[in-house]
């Protein structure tokens, strides 16, 4: 067996009997002729993947900060409370509970996934329901909730790149005029940037793999999308998958790659099967295969690989280590993937936005792309909106829109904003003195989630939140960050119970700058950033959470708190003298 | 290869071209330190200790090739620092009690510890429950002390080429797990070999020690039996001037760093003529007299007694310094912290050996003191000047220390002064 095939296996495995025995990893094992543990090594890794029996129905429930501003605490108790299971402890036969992160359904939040069947702004009397119906045997897929987002905003008339209509083949069809130089000379030309998050310059990338001279190349799409508040390639991959798959098709024809795999996030996976018909439907019109539209030699397939619960997954390395069947733990390299991408060829890493952009690029010219968005970042972007907003959505916007405009009235009506965090946990956080900013390279871009807070929420209980996520999806492969996001979170919660002083402010952002500057992959790099800039920009804030000096030099040391869990325990240890 | 020329610190510097830099700095004189980079493994760059900038972007140095033109940064105040504050997250994130460990001494981790002249951690110990694997044939694999430095996965191998070791689970649950099947076939010699390219004291061969007795430490300067000397206390020696006061405190500590307070011999005689003692177990004072220049603790907090002395101390000195492991970090009594409270106080009181079934019982009286949720060290109480490490630290150095505070005199703490176990 080829070991790229290992995460298919696994996956057949687990949803057949809902885990993955010792004796299924040492079958694994003999097939790969390795060793036991290092299949262990990336059952353990992977979320999804579990190594004990599981009930007949696995709920996972979103704990993003979305969901828990939502009301994420009474639907997790109702969950417990009628299947009689508890969160992260396996259950019984018929349900088994589980915490997950983010799963790109932040504007119908609060969201679970059931046997990867998605169900939408839940309620207690809602996961009774549910419950019910399941416990009557009912089809977890009937009874499953419609996800598509709402399309909030795009440009009006002809200026809206993405959100206009679509005709499938048109833009392979008006590709194929030109020489794949002529490709990537459109795309550089319209300084089409990475979505994914890096913002690198996507005709760089077709480039540099095109010259790079092999036998094979790779386009893969990274439809892995993590980052907690993002669901801009969610409602891609449903309104307009066929943007997305002719994005990988030019791609290939630009950079001579015959081969695609659409990297699929596991908590998509109940969309996959449409998409699998989809590519059906392209292989049968010869948008797909061999030869495509009659031009000899043009050959380019693709399939769809799920991936199995990991944030880091989506980090374009990682993500190349999972697809060869590893722990997807960032690796050392000193080459980079369009020269020894995936099984070492030169591959191409494209985020779904970005391809479904590189289709509209050629079908409607590069010039239409530049006569929008700012100088550095022409055209438009989609932005995931979430969170204290009237209406939560997608929205097409283009570059160089105020944040005050995406919170207006013609937008998504935000009601008094205090916090906004802008590209998700990773990204960067905005007060209202800078709500003039505009989305765009020149300002402050928005890799896709865009998380509006109000002034009731908490912002400690925000950054908890993120914090937590950092510390459980770090690989745990470097020491700062599988160390570090520990250590911050720690600050985090001492500042949640009044301990801190402007010692820890001073601390929390040193120590995040040695995470930032030592860590290995984008995940380290960035995982403090939220409570760095949270400090710095609502310092108010902060003031109030923090008691001032005392004249005697103690810490804050709560000496009730310490003796608590003597005090509750010791008194049935004692014998009853008094009788 | 042809030679190229960079810079290390604005240093010129040759190497072949496409040489890694920990190697390429060393053939120039320049030491960059590591603990996951090994001889012929590929860079692991794991760690992380060997952070270098190079151009002005932080990169591994181990997974760096040098180039020409290179501008390379290595011992500048920032990454100094941030080496060492690496080093300190892994103290704290593992359970490192130098005292009871097989290593100690003979340990890269800990020479890189005194190294680097960490004192004490900035960070918090993190004290989670870490397994402790002896399920092997042959090796005992302690997560207390792992780094997840990936040597042993990398390089632990089966004659047939299978792998022994690998990383399960992730974030900081990430841990090396051993394969049961393959470690069977280990030889006593790769087992060894494995228990020392293990830059901790993680992987243990059963039955076997390392082959440096304790007492002689490969990473110590000095010789064993050269002590530091506790110079020059007479000449602060002043009839007219009012001694300085001291007071000492041992909290849940072994009463052993007192017991090195006094070990200065006849010093004693020459400290009595400088510093007077106030409250402390050496004079049975119960309370303070007057107001002290210096109060040293040893111990940690263990109880609500010794949060309110503890308390007491600094309201009543100018300068606290905690003396000892136990004072900086918990130390041995912080064994503990890993497990729950009511666990331990049933083993040591109701299921211990020498208890009998219903005739014992927790102590508990409003005249004796709580037991705290963990074992606290001194600076999350109260706010600590200075820290003496060791275990205990060596008696001329903590009233060397003791001294230069009060009398305001520069004195930097030489390597071979330093002793965490
Ligand atoms: C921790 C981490 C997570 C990431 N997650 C995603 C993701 O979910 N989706 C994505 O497209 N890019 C993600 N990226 C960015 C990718 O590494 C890469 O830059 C991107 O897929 C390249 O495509 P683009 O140039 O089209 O944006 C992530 C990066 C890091 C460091
Ligand atoms: S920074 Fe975090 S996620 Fe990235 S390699 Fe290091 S441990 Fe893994
Ligand atoms: S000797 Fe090394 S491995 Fe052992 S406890 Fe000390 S630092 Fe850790
Ligand atoms: S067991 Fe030792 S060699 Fe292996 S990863 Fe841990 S510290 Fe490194």
């Amino acid at each position: 067996m080829d070991r790229t095939h290992l995460l298919n296996e696994l996956w057949e495995y687990q949803l057949k009997f809902g885990y993955i025995s010792e004796k299924a990893i040492s079958r694994i094992s003999k097939k790969l002729k390795v060793s036991i543990v290092e299949v262990e090594s990336v059952t353990t890794f992977y979320h999804f993947f579990h190594q004990k029996p599981t009930g007949k129905f696995i709920v996972y429930l979103n704990n993003s900060i979305i969901s828990d501003i939502k009301g994420h605490e009474a639907v997790k108790a109702a969950f417990e409370k009628e299947t009689g299971s508890t969160f992260n402890e396996y259950g019984d036969n018929e349900f088994s509970l589980f915490d997950t992160s983010c799963i790109g359904m932040s504007d119908q939040e609060p969201a679970a996934l059931i046997n990867f069947q998605p169900f939408t702004d839940l309620t207690p009397k809602k996961v009774k329901g549910i419950i019910d119906s399941l416990k009557n045997d009912e089809n977890v897929k009937d009874i499953a909730s419609k996800t598509k987002s709402k399309i909030q905003y795009h440009p009006e008339g002809d200026k809206a790149i993405i959100f206009r209509s679509y005709e499938m083949g048109k833009s392979i069809r008006e590709g194929i005029k030109y020489s794949p130089d002529e490709i990537v000379d459109k795309i550089s030309k319209a300084k089409l940037l990475g979505l994914g998050g890096a913002f690198f310059p996507v005709g760089y990338k077709w480039n540099s793999c095109k010259n790079n001279e092999a036998d094979t190349k790779y386009i893969i799409c990274n439809a892995d999308e993590g980052e907690p508040g993002t669901f801009k390639d969610r409602a891609l991959l449903q309104y307009l998958p066929g943007l997305v798959i002719e994005g990988m098709v030019l791609a290939g024809y630009a950079t001579g790659a015959k081969e695609g795999i659409i990297y699929l996030r596991a908590e998509y996976q109940y969309f996959k099967k449409r998409l699998e018909g989809l590519l059906e439907e392209f292989r049968k019109t010869k948008l797909l295969g061999k030869d495509i539209l009659g031009v000899k030699d043009f050959d380019f397939d693709i399939r769809i690989q799920l991936g199995a619960g990991s944030y880091v997954c989506g980090a374009a390395s990682a993500l190349i280590e999972s697809l060869e069947g590893r722990r997807g733990e960032p690796p050392v390299r000193t080459w980079s993937a369009t020269k020894h991408g995936f099984r070492h060829k030169p591959t191409v890493v494209n985020n779904v936005e970005t391809l479904a952009y590189a289709s509209r690029i050629i079908e409607l010219g590069e010039d239409h792309f530049l006569s929008l968005g700012t100088e550095e970042s022409p055209g438009t972007k989609l932005i995931s909106i979430s969170g204290d907003v009237a209406k939560p959505g997608i929205y097409e916007i283009e570059y160089g829109t105020p944040i005050i405009d995406m919170l207006g009235i013609e937008m998504s009506q935000a009601t008094s904003p205090y916090f906004i965090q802008v590209s998700g946990p990773s990204g960067e956080c905005i007060n209202n003195t800078e709500f003039n900013r505009r989305i765009c390279k020149e300002d402050i871009m928005c890799g896709g989630s865009f998380m509006v807070f109000n002034r009731t929420r908490d912002l400690l209980n925000i950054l908890r939140n993120f914090m937590e996520f950092f510390k459980e999806e770090s690989c745990g492969v470097c020491t700062p960050c599988r160390a570090g996001n520990y250590i911050l979170n720690e600050k985090v919660k001492k500042m949640q119970r009044g301990l801190a002083s402007q010692e820890d402010i001073k601390e929390i952002k040193q120590w995040g700058n040695i995470i930032k500057l030592s860590s290995r992959c984008g995940l380290g790099k960035s995982s403090p950033n939220s409570l760095i800039y949270a400090v710095e920009k609502f310092k108010d804030y902060f003031n109030l959470k923090i008691p001032p000096t005392n004249e005697f030099l103690n810490v804050e040391f709560d000496m009730q708190d310490a003796v608590q869990e003597f005090d509750s325990f010791i008194k049935d240890t004692q014998p009853e003298l008094d009788k | 290869m042809k030679p190229v020329k960079f810079k290390i610190d604005g240093r010129v510097c040759t190497a072949e071209k496409g040489q890694n830099l920990i190697e390429a700095a060393k053939a120039n004189g320049i030491f960059i330190p590591t603990l996951c980079y090994f001889k012929h493994l590929n860079p692991l760059g794991s760690c992380r200790i060997c952070t270098v900038k190079n151009n002005g972007r932080p990169i591994a140095g181990c997974t760096l090739n040098v180039d020409e033109g290179m501008d390379i940064e290595v011992n500048s105040a920032e990454l100094l620092d941030l080496r060492k504050a690496i080093l300190e997250m892994m103290f704290v994130e593992g359970n490192h009690f130098c005292p009871s460990c097989e290593k100690s001494g003979d340990c890269e981790m800990q020479n890189l510890g005194y190294e680097t002249g960490i004192r004490y951690a900035r960070f918090p110990h993190l004290f989670v429950d870490r397994v402790v694997d002896a399920r092997p044939e042959r090796i005992v694999v302690n997560q207390n002390r792992c780094i997840k430095c990936k040597r042993c996965i990398e390089e632990i191998k089966t004659n047939d080429g299978h792998k022994v070791f690998h990383l399960t689970q992730r974030g900081n649950r990430t841990m090396v797990s051993v394969d049961y099947e393959q470690e069977a076939k280990l030889s006593e010699q790769q087992a060894e070999h494995a228990m020392h390219i293990c830059p901790t004291g993680s992987i243990l061969v059963k039955g076997k020690t390392f082959g440096k007795p304790f007492g002689d430490r490969q990473f110590d300067y000095a010789k064993a039996n050269t002590n530091i000397p506790l110079t020059d206390l007479k000449k602060h020696v002043n009839k007219n001037k009012k001694k300085k006061r001291v007071a000492t405190a041992s909290l849940a500590g072994c009463f052993g760093c007192h017991m090195s307070m006094l070990d200065i011999d006849l010093g004693i005689l020459d400290l009595v003529d400088i510093v007077e003692f106030d409250k402390s177990p050496l004079t049975d004072y119960k309370k303070f007299n007057e107001r002290c220049d210096i109060g040293l603790i040893e111990g940690g907090c263990c109880n609500t007694d010794n949060i309110e002395v503890l308390r007491k101390f600094r309201k009543n000195c100018d300068i606290l310094i905690s003396v000892g492991e136990c004072a900086i970090w918990g130390g041995v009594p912080a064994i503990r912290n890993t497990l729950p409270l009511e666990d331990c106080l049933k083993e040591a009181y109701i299921d211990s050996l020498t208890s009998e079934e219903n005739e014992t019982v927790i102590p508990n009286h409003e005249d004796i003191p709580k037991i705290l949720d963990k074992v606290y060290c001194n600076h999350d109480v109260v706010k600590i000047d200075y820290h003496i490490p060791g275990c205990p630290p060596n008696a001329n150095h903590i009233w060397n220390v003791v001294k230069n505070i009060l009398f305001e005199e520069d004195y930097s703490i030489t390597y071979p002064e330093f002793k965490y176990d």
